[in-house]
């Protein structure tokens, strides 16, 4: 059931993520993002991590997929246009991709070498709301709050930017 | 587990039934409503008091040709209500209508599923959902559609910061994110006369943060005064001016279906869910006496001078209240009846508010709307979730 689900999901994120490359206009690029965002939510849940997997929603799903799409629908983009490919990406693209894929997943196996046979639902419980909140607030103090005054800083830039200038 | 499964599958027909018709009467009780507001009659051809209205729009609207406009986006166009309306369905299935009670063959409780994340996933959907409005302006090529989408995604950003501000505050009395919990967190009495509920649930009582929840809800779901996405005198209809038959109905049921997920979180956040007004005792034998008084009131009409056939349909309208009443009498089937009477009650009477504040109040300009968000609603909910965690941090034992 669980590796079914995952396949679903994987190959759901692929998709979408190669149809966020694939497409010409930009709203349909920016849905592709939020089919990636929605499927990796799913693959998040399916490990057990059930916060991270709705904050994956409601912060990328939502809050940020929601500008990307609003600002192209103001300034209503059109389709890009395809301009001539170069011979070498045309010659030299797949076999180059494929080159690189194969090289990350062994540079990934050999880092990190399987330990655990099979990951099932259930078997790891620190996702929750709590165990996320207890750790952030005392293993991971320190980078929390450093976080949040990262956030505070571009807040503040945002606010000098948008304000009218003073004669 | 194929307990699990059938018991399960039971409980999505119910809730699937009762949520569909709940949708389809909604819009009946809304006119009818706002008819009488205005002093009028409302529906009363199809059927008596037009109680076969829903049915016949259901007729008009699956009849009516289904427009393609030619310059829209087709695979979008076709996308936006379908988003629109499955993301408005799927929140109702993490309600939680009554407690655990006893089914054949075992316990399961009144809710389809309790995920630990509860109110987060709620709030992931509707942060979504805005897709199917945004998509359905921008698609159909039509510069009113692109503005009431345009507007409707602004709106709904900027409501739910104050939406999800004023969430955080009951949960911080509850201590718990997952809906069944919340829930179960406000159960009791104070002196046994005062719920627990959060309204009222020391250390800090969440009146203020229940009305900014309802007003940001209003926003939040497009409803008069904050109907701006589709302001009839402004951009015809909106993001749903390109749209007919089936695909209009889609974003009619989504807007109702939304409007019923607000009521009911708010009915769970701040309501007390199921829990009953009065202590045990009394409250098993309310929904009795209230369908016995209905019913009086029914048979007190019908004898009055009114239309013809009112005569008769008072009185039968009458005797089911009696019959209801009935039912809610019996002992064995009050555990299962009367929490979702209350439920039903509460939630109810928050959709009987938005009924009212529609026939009340006049719809917002639009710079106002965006104004009452960022420096009204905003700055309240922030206010009312700091001095809920001071009140919570100080009077820890109070809970």
């Amino acid at each position: 059931m669980d590796s079914i689900l995952f396949i679903i999901a994987a190959i759901a994120a692929i998709g979408c993520g190669l149809n966020l490359v694939l497409q010409t206009h930009p709203i349909s690029s920016a849905l592709s993002l939020i089919g990636v965002m929605s499927s990796l939510a799913l693959l998040y849940l399916l490990l057990g991590a059930e916060f991270i997997a709705m904050a994956q929603m409601i912060v990328y799903g939502g809050a940020v997929m929601v500008l990307f799409i609003f600002v192209i629908m103001l300034l209503n983009a059109g389709a890009e246009k395809r301009s001539d490919k170069s011979l070498f990406a045309q010659i030299a693209g797949f076999p180059l991709l494929a080159v690189l894929v194969v090289l990350l997943s062994f540079l990934i196996r050999q880092t990190f070498p399987s330990t655990v046979s099979e990951v099932s639902f259930g078997e790891w419980v620190g996702g929750t709301a709590e165990a996320i909140g207890k750790q952030l607030f005392t293993k991971f103090l320190l980078p929390f709050e450093v976080v949040s005054v990262l956030i505070l800083i571009a807040i503040l830039g945002a606010v000098v930017l948008a304000q009218k200038e003073i004669d | 587990m194929s307990f699990f499964l059938i018991v399960t599958l039971v409980k999505i027909a119910i809730v699937f039934a009762v949520f569909m018709t709940t949708l389809a009467y909604l819009q009946w009780v809304e006119r009818k409503v706002l008819a009488h507001i205005q002093s009028r009659t409302g529906p009363l051809r199809v059927g008596p008091h037009g109680l076969l209205q829903p049915l016949a729009d259901v007729f008009k609207l699956l009849t009516k040709e289904d427009l393609l406009p030619p310059h829209a986006n087709t695979f979008f166009y076709l996308l936006a209500p379908f988003i629109a309306v499955s993301l408005a369905l799927v929140s109702i299935s993490i309600i939680p209508f009554g407690p655990e009670v006893a089914v054949p063959f075992g316990k399961t409780f009144m809710e389809i599923a309790n995920p630990n994340v509860g109110i987060l996933f709620i709030l992931a959907v509707s942060s979504i959902s805005v897709y199917g409005i945004a998509l359905a302006g921008w698609s159909s090529n039509n510069k009113y559609s692109l503005m009431g989408g345009l507007r409707s995604s602004a709106q709904m950003i900027s409501y739910e910061l104050p939406f999800t501000l004023v969430i955080i505050s009951p949960l911080l009395l509850a201590n718990h994110l997952s809906l069944r919990a919340i829930t179960d967190s406000q159960a009791g009495y104070y002196f046994d006369l005062i719920p627990r509920w959060s309204i009222f649930q020391l250390p800090f009582p969440q009146i203020f943060g229940f009305l900014i929840f309802m007003i940001a809800g209003f926003a939040e779901t497009n409803r008069i005064p904050f109907d701006l996405p589709e302001a009839e005198n402004e951009l015809v209809a909106g993001f749903h001016t390109e749209y007919s038959s089936m695909k209009f109905a889609c974003f009619f049921m989504a807007e109702y279906a939304n409007m019923v997920t607000i009521a009911c979180v708010a009915t769970v956040l701040f309501l007390g869910g199921w829990h009953p007004l009065f202590p045990a005792p009394y409250s098993d034998w309310v929904p009795s006496v209230v369908f016995v008084a209905a019913a009086m009131l029914l048979f007190l009409q019908g004898n009055k001078i009114g239309r013809k056939g009112d005569h008769v349909t008072f009185p039968i309208f009458g005797i089911g209240a009696l019959l209801l009443a009935f039912l809610f009498a019996i002992p064995f089937l009050q555990t299962y009846l009367v929490p979702v009477f209350w439920f039903v009650g509460k939630a109810g009477f928050l959709l009987f508010v938005y009924i009212w504040i529609r026939g009340t109040l006049p719809r917002f300009r639009y710079d106002q709307l965006m104004h009452f968000a960022w420096t009204f609603l905003f700055p309240c909910a922030l206010i009312n979730l700091l001095l809920t965690a001071l009140m919570v941090a100080v009077f820890p034992d109070q809970k």
